[in-house]
C-alpha cells in the first residue's frame, strides 16, 4: 500500500520565496523540555515546602506540557502544537498508571519478606495470639490448593466440552444462547456466585461450611473463562487437518481428540492456568461458603477452612501490626503463585503455538 | 463425492452418503461425544438460570419479612426483629464509586491504549502490553491490602487540598478524619480496572485500518490527526464496551471496597466524609453477623447487584458482538 502512495509522481510546486521547509524544534528540545520542567517541579516542591513527591512530579508534568505547547505553537504553528501536547498527555497518563502499580508491587515485596520465612510457610495459625507475630500459612495453602484443584475438576471437563460443543457442533439457537450466556457469565461478580452456592448448598440443601462449597462456587467463576479461551484455541486450529482426517474416514470424535485437540493441547493448557490463576486470588466466595479456620483442615469435604486470599482479608482485619505484616506476606505469596502461574502459562502458549497452516 | 469412484471401488455396497453431521451422528462413539458435549452446553445454561431462580427465591423470603421498604429504606437492620432493610444507600454507593472509577480510569486507559498500540517504539510496546496482561491478574484482595494500608494515609494531602479550593461544592467538603470515603473506593477501583479497560481498548485500536491511517498520513497528517480522524472513530464501540466491562467489574468488587471503605447508613452529600456502602462490601462486612432473615436480605441484595451487573455486561457484550473480530473475553 504505501509503495503504490510512493511510486506517484511528486507534485509540483509552483516556485515560490518562501522555503518548503517548515521551521522545526531540534530533536534534542523535548528531552531539553523535561529536564527543565523536573528543575522547575523541584524548584517550585522546595521554594513553596511541599512535602509530597507526587506533587513535585504533578508540578514539572504540568509545566513540561504546558512548555512544549507554547513553544511548538511559537515555532512550529498550531497542528503541530497539538500533536505534541497529544504526545505528551499520552505519556503522562502512561506515567500515571504506571506509578501506582509499581507502588503495589514494591509495597507487597518490601513488606512481605519481613516475616516471609521457612516456619511462616509451614505453619498454622494454631494457637497464636493475633496481637504477637508467629503463625503461618500452611493451613492456608492447604485450603487453597484443596479448594482451587476441586474447582479446576470440576470446571475444566464441562468448559472445555462446551467450547467443543460451539467450535465443532454448535449451529442454531443453542449455540447462540450458550455462547451469549458465557459472555454474561464472565461478568458475574465473585460474591454473586458465593450468594448462589450459599443459597442453594448451605441454606436450602443444609450442608455446613466447607471448602467443597467454595470450590464450586469457584468453579462458576472459572467455566466461561476456560470456555472462552479454549474456544479461541481450537478455533485457530486449521480446517485442512479435520478435513484430512475425516477423509481418511476417522469418525468426528476421533477426529476431536485425536487431532484437534492436540493440535491445540499448548493453548489450552494455557487458558486453564490463566482461569487457575484467577480464581485463586478470589476472596468473596471463601468468606461466604468456607468461613475461614485458625488450624489445619484436610478435609475439603467437612468443615471450615481457610484459604490464602481469606488469610490476607483476615489478618488485615484484625487490625495490628503483626497481623498485618502477615497479611503482607501472605499477599507476597498469593501474588508470586498468580504470577509464576501466569508466566509458565505464556510459556507454554509460546512454546505450544499451533501452526496457523498458512 | 461423485458415484463414479465408489461405483467402480465397490459396485455392489450402496454408495456411502456424505461425510455431513447428521451421518456421523449415527456412530455411537459420535453420538456420546456430542451428546456429552450439548450436555455441557446446556449445564452452563442451567446454571445460570439455576443462579437466578434461588436467588429470586431466597429474596422472596426475605422481602416477605421485610417491614421496611426495600427500595427506599436508608437502613440495613436485616437481624432485627422486625426486620428493616433497604437498598438506597447501597445503590447510591454502588453506582457513585464506580462512576468515580470509570471517570478516572477510561481517559487514562484510552492513553494507555494509544501509546501501546501507536505511540511507544516496539521494543517498549510488547513488554508494556505483557504487563498490562500481568496486572489484571493481581487478585482484588491484594488490590484492597494495599488501598487500606498504603493508599488511604496517602491520600489525606489531597482531600485537605481538594477541600481547601473546591469544598465551596459541598461535593468535596472534608471533614477531617481518614480518607475512607466512596472517593477513595473510586480511585481505587479505576486503578484495579484500568488493565481491563486498556486491553480491550488496545486490541481495538491495533485493528483500526492501516489504509486509512497511511492515508491519513500521507495528506500531511499530524500523528494526532491520524489518531483523531483515523483511530478513534474505528475504536469507540469498542472503547465503549471496555469501559462497560471495566464498570461491571467495578460494580461486583467486592474485598477491595470492604478493606477501604468505613460505611454507614446515611447519603452524604460529600464524597470525601466516610460513608455510604456498596452491595459487594456490605455482604462481605454484614455476612459473619447475619442471621437466618439477614442471610436471606443480603441475598436479596445481591440479585439486584446481579441483575445490574448482567445488564451493564450483556450491553458490553452486544456491542462487541457487532464486531466479531475481538472480545475482552481473555482480557
Amino acid at each position: 500500500m504505501s509503495n503504490a502512495v510512493m511510486d506517484k509522481p511528486p507534485v509540483t510546486v509552483p516556485p515560490s520565496g518562501n522555503t518548503l521547509k517548515q521551521p522545526r524544534l531540534p530533536r534534542w528540545a523535548p528531552a531539553g523540555l523535561a529536564l527543565l520542567s523536573a528543575g522547575a517541579g523541584a524548584g517550585a516542591g522546595l521554594a513553596f515546602g511541599l512535602a509530597s513527591r507526587v506533587q513535585w512530579g504533578l508540578i514539572a508534568a504540568i509545566v513540561y506540557v504546558a512548555a512544549t505547547y507554547a513553544l511548538t505553537t511559537a515555532v512550529e504553528g498550531r497542528r503541530q502544537a497539538k500533536d505534541r501536547l497529544a504526545t505528551s498527555l499520552i505519556w503522562v497518563s502512561f506515567l500515571v498508571a504506571v506509578l501506582p502499580l509499581a507502588s503495589l508491587i514494591w509495597e507487597t515485596i518490601a513488606r512481605g519478606t519481613k516475616v516471609l520465612d521457612g516456619y511462616f510457610l509451614t505453619h498454622s495459625m494454631s494457637g497464636v495470639i493475633t496481637l504477637q507475630p508467629g503463625g503461618g500459612i500452611y493451613h492456608a495453602i492447604i485450603g487453597t490448593i484443596e479448594q482451587v484443584g476441586i474447582a479446576t475438576l470440576i470446571a475444566a471437563p464441562i468448559g472445555l466440552l462446551t467450547a467443543i460443543y460451539l467450535v465443532e457442533y454448535g449451529r442454531g439457537k443453542l449455540a447462540t444462547a450458550v455462547t451469549f450466556f458465557v459472555d454474561v457469565m464472565t461478568g458475574i461478580p465473585s460474591i454473586v456466585a458465593g450468594l448462589f452456592v450459599l443459597s442453594f448448598w448451605i441454606i436450602i440443601l443444609d450442608f455446613g461450611y466447607s471448602g467443597f462449597a467454595g470450590a464450586m462456587a469457584l468453579a462458576i467463576l472459572m467455566m466461561p473463562i476456560v470456555v472462552r479461551s479454549t474456544e479461541e484455541m481450537l478455533k485457530l486450529v486449521p480446517n485442512e487437518l479435520r478435513e484430512a482426517s475425516l477423509a481418511l474416514g476417522v469418525p468426528k470424535w476421533r477426529t476431536i481428540l485425536k487431532v484437534v485437540l492436540p493440535t491445540a493441547i499448548g493453548g489450552i493448557t494455557t487458558g486453564v492456568m490463566l482461569a487457575v490463576a484467577r480464581i485463586a486470588g478470589e476472596t468473596a466466595p471463601i468468606l461466604l461458603l468456607v468461613f475461614g479456620a485458625q488450624s489445619i483442615n484436610n478435609n475439603p469435604f467437612e468443615g471450615a477452612q481457610s484459604s490464602l486470599p481469606y488469610y490476607v482479608y483476615e489478618q488485615w482485619a484484625n487490625g495490628n501490626e503483626a497481623s498485618y505484616d502477615r497479611a503482607w506476606a501472605a499477599a507476597l505469596v498469593l501474588i508470586a503463585f498468580v504470577m509464576i502461574l501466569n508466566l509458565v502459562a505464556r510459556g507454554i502458549a509460546r512454546w505450544k503455538a499451533p501452526k496457523t497452516g498458512r | 463425492m461423485d458415484i463414479a469412484p465408489t461405483a467402480s471401488a465397490a459396485p455392489k455396497n450402496p454408495p456411502p452418503k456424505g461425510p455431513s453431521g447428521k451421518d456421523s451422528a449415527t456412530r455411537p462413539g459420535d453420538r456420546i461425544f456430542l451428546g456429552l458435549s450439548r450436555g455441557s452446553g446446556i449445564a452452563l445454561l442451567v446454571i445460570m438460570a439455576a443462579i437466578a431462580v434461588f436467588l429470586t427465591w431466597r429474596t422472596l423470603v426475605a422481602l416477605a419479612e421485610n417491614e421496611g421498604n426495600f427500595l427506599t429504606t436508608f437502613e440495613w437492620s436485616a437481624n432485627a426483629d422486625p426486620p428493616v432493610f433497604g437498598i438506597a444507600v447501597l445503590a447510591y454507593g454502588t453506582i457513585v464509586s464506580s462512576i468515580i472509577a470509570m471517570v478516572l480510569a477510561v481517559p487514562v486507559a484510552v492513553g494507555i491504549a494509544l501509546f501501546i498500540s501507536h505511540y511507544a517504539p516496539r521494543r517498549i510496546a510488547t513488554p508494556m502490553a505483557y504487563v498490562v496482561d500481568l496486572l489484571a491478574a493481581v487478585p482484588s484482595i491484594i488490590y484492597g491490602l494495599w488501598g487500606a494500608l498504603f493508599l488511604v494515609p496517602h491520600l489525606t494531602g489531597l482531600y485537605e487540598w481538594l477541600d481547601q479550593f473546591f469544598g465551596w461544592t459541598g461535593v468535596f467538603a472534608y471533614n477531617g478524619g481518614a480518607p475512607r470515603s466512596l472517593f477513595t473506593v473510586g480511585i481505587l477501583l479505576a486503578i484495579m480496572i484500568l488493565p481491563i479497560v486498556t486491553n480491550v481498548s488496545r486490541e481495538v485500536f491495533k485493528q483500526s485500518p492501516k489504509m486509512q491511517e497511511e492515508a491519513a498520513l500521507a495528506l500531511g497528517a499530524t500523528r494526532w490527526e491520524v489518531v483523531r480522524m483515523a483511530v478513534l472513530p474505528f475504536g469507540r464501540s469498542g472503547v465503549i464496551s471496555a469501559s462497560m466491562l471495566g464498570l461491571g467489574r467495578a460494580l461486583g468488587e467486592t474485598m477491595a471496597v470492604a478493606t477501604v471503605l468505613s460505611p454507614n447508613f446515611l447519603i452524604n452529600a460529600s464524597l470525601l466524609n466516610p460513608g455510604g456502602g456498596t452491595f459487594a462490601q456490605n455482604i462481605a462486612a454484614g455476612f459473619k453477623e447475619a442471621g437466618d432473615i439477614g442471610r436471606d436480605a443480603l441475598i436479596a441484595s445481591g440479585l439486584v447487584l446481579f441483575v445490574i451487573t448482567l445488564l451493564v455486561n450483556g450491553a458490553a457484550r452486544l456491542i462487541i458482538a457487532r464486531r466479531k473480530e475481538y472480545s475482552g473475553a481473555n482480557a
